[in-house]
């Protein structure tokens, strides 16, 4: 379970203040499947930062597992990263001159695991391209190239898969197959976080968080009577 | 995270941009060859020295009338050694040998040969004294010396010059003139840059004062100490008898000066090093630029790789794994150009003296200097870009296209 209370971010540009962040709160359940949407600047990539713990809020706390993780040092965020949070990016950005295999066995080695092979392999499995692990990030396709950066996010079985627009880089049906893999993962009892700005993608999940302006809201559609309509309550 | 995993990525890094990576190490690799050639220089330069040394003889102390002036500005020799004072010389405990000289150039002449060749009158002492070989005939003997003979040892270049391929023994050669009978030929010991020993006439110091050259006084008295006499006493000693020989006041200067061989060893030798020193300076700076080299491409390559960077951290890489990272790489750079460069030095030293008249002697220390040099440069010049990527901050880095 991870949760955040009384969140607040804010940046400085020029002479103005984003607050980009607003006293958000937030309770995301082990195993759900979430999605965090909202319209470009409403804040859900500086939420999605917080949750990955990429960076810390102004004020506010943010537990994991119940470990308060809104106050330590840049290393100790790094083995958080490391063990408990697995990112999955739009351009999946894997590191180029390295298979796949060892793309995904890298997390493992920055936490010095001896069985960093083994592992990979049963995540490259397990996301269907134990016939590819060899290859590397250019030598596959867009859908593919996902597979494997999913691969590198659950090998070392983290509390919460965190995906930022998953599917914004693929073609739809590619998207869907993602998208699959991910209901997939959370049947297997990962936590998996979403963050979009479509609400197809959202769709797909079985709840979401709408975020406008920075502060948690009522998405639109739920006026017209969205099947997504559920919201967190702060 | 492991070595040999930052290795991997270090060594595939590089192979990745192969000419930006030479080029980077290029700077390196000559600064690494330049220090050692000149290095090697410095020692083939110190070698040569003490050669041309060891063939002036041993144990040698070389008197000389002191040099006259006055604040600094020499204003001539003073002309003060005399036969007797080397005769007296003789007595001095820890002498082993003495030989008085005079010297001078005259016109030497063979049937229709000429030569120009510098004449050296002293005693038979002479040769095992400054270690010549009297290689076919002999040299002259005390008789000779007593009798004023007219007899001659000539080095084997005047002999070619004279003669060419005939053998010059018993036939007479003729100096300003007068004949000279060649009684022996000395075995060659090489040039020595600043006179030919292998150019010139030894006979008698009678005959050369008297009726070659004129002169009335010596121009040095040569002594060999014995084998382990005490030079510093033994200069006192002969300073001390000069100048009660040559009637010189108590507290007025000495009028005769002693250089000793291995104060001149010393003198050779601390010039050489000096140009060692000066040589292996400018070389180590552009080992220098070379880091600056290689700090400049690492900054290109941290700035590439921000992206890179930014995953990394993302997954769980720690500030020090990323400086591990990029210090190694340019430490591998500036290590594989080192090794490169260690290789340019040793073809430096082999070719240098084929194209010009230096020896070059590598020594395993300069290696070994340049190595850890190199590799101090690389760690120096590679930590600042290190720092700089170590200290990206994750959102920023993983935002950087």
């Amino acid at each position: 379970m991870i949760e955040g209370t009384d969140l607040v971010r804010t940046y400085r540009l020029g002479d103005n203040i984003v607050r980009a962040l607003d006293h958000v709160s937030l309770r995301i359940e082990s195993g759900e499947m979430i999605a965090i949407r909202g319209p470009s600047g409403s804040g859900k990539s500086t939420l999605m930062n917080l949750l990955g713990c990429l960076e810390q809020p102004d004020s506010g706390t943010y537990t994991i597992e119940g470990e308060d993780v809104s106050k330590l040092s840049a290393d100790r965020l790094a083995e958080i990263r490391n063990k408990r949070i697995g990112f999955v990016f739009q351009t999946f950005n894997l590191l180029p001159r390295m298979s796949a295999l060892e793309n995904v066995e890298l997390p493992l080695h920055y936490a010095a695991r001896h069985d960093a092979k083994d592992r990979a392999v049963d995540a490259l499995k397990l996301v269907g391209l134990g016939d590819r692990m060899d290859h590397e990030p250019n030598q596959l396709s867009g859908g593919q190239r996902q597979r494997v950066a999913i691969a590198r996010a659950i090998v070392s079985d983290p509390a919460i898969l965190l995906a930022d627009e998953p599917t914004g880089a693929l073609d739809s049906r590619t998207g869907e197959e993602i998208l699959g893999l991910f209901r997939a993962l959370n049947e297997r009892g990962h936590t998996v976080i979403i963050v979009t700005h479509d609400l197809s993608v959202a769709r797909h999940c079985r709840r979401e968080i709408y975020i406008k302006d920075g502060q948690i809201t009522q998405p639109p559609e739920a006026v017209m009577g969205s099947p997504l309509a559920e919201v967190a309550a702060p | 995270m492991m070595l040999w995993m930052i290795l991997k990525v270090a060594v595939k890094s590089l192979a990745a941009n192969k000419l930006r990576s030479v080029l980077a190490m290029l700077g390196i690799i000559i600064g690494v060859g330049a220090v050692i050639s000149m290095l090697a220089l410095g020692a083939g330069a110190a070698r040569s020295v003490k050669e041309r040394f060891s063939a002036m003889g041993t144990n040698l102390l070389i008197v000389r009338p002191a040099q006259r002036g006055s604040m600094g500005v020499m204003s001539g020799t003073q002309q003060n050694l005399t036969v007797e004072d080397a005769q007296a010389l003789v007595g001095v405990a820890g002498v082993r040998r003495i030989a008085p000289v005079v010297s001078g150039n005259v016109q030497a002449k063979y049937l229709n040969k000429n030569s120009r060749v510098s004449v050296l009158g002293t005693t038979n002492t002479y040769f095992p004294l400054r270690d010549f070989k009297v290689e076919r005939g002999e040299g002259f003997t005390d008789a000779d010396t007593d009798r004023m003979s007219r007899v001659a040892v000539i080095g084997p270049v005047t002999a070619t010059n004279l003669f060419g391929t005939l053998d010059p023994l018993d036939k007479n050669i003729k100096l300003n003139g007068m004949n000279f009978r060649v009684v022996g030929v000395m075995k060659a010991k090489g040039d020595q840059g600043w006179f030919n020993p292998d150019d010139q006439v030894v006979m008698p110091f009678t005959t050369a004062m008297k009726q070659v050259l004129g002169q009335e006084y010596l121009r040095e008295i040569d002594i060999q100490a014995e084998d382990g006499a005490d030079l510093d006493k033994l200069q006192a000693d002969v300073f001390a008898l000069m100048r009660t020989r040559h009637r010189v006041q108590a507290g007025a200067a000495n009028d005769i000066d002693i250089r000793n061989q291995a104060d001149m060893l010393e003198a050779a030798n601390s010039v050489s090093q000096t140009f060692t020193m000066l040589l292996g300076g400018i070389a180590g700076i552009s080992l220098l630029v070379g880091g600056i080299g290689i700090m400049n491409i690492m900054l290109v390559t941290v700035t590439e790789r921000t992206r890179e960077i930014g995953v990394r951290k993302a997954i769980g890489a720690k500030n020090k794994d990323i400086l591990r990272q990029f210090l190694l790489e340019a430490l591998l750079m500036s290590g594989l150009g080192g090794v490169l460069g260690v290789g340019l030095g040793y073809g430096g030293a082999k070719v240098l003296p084929l194209v010009s008249q230096f020896e070059a002697e590598v020594e395993p220390f300069s290696v070994l200097l340049a190595l850890g040099f190199s590799a101090g440069v690389g760690i120096f010049f590679g930590f600042y870009p290190a720092y700089r990527a170590a200290r990206l901050d994750p959102i920023e880095a993983l935002r950087h296209e």
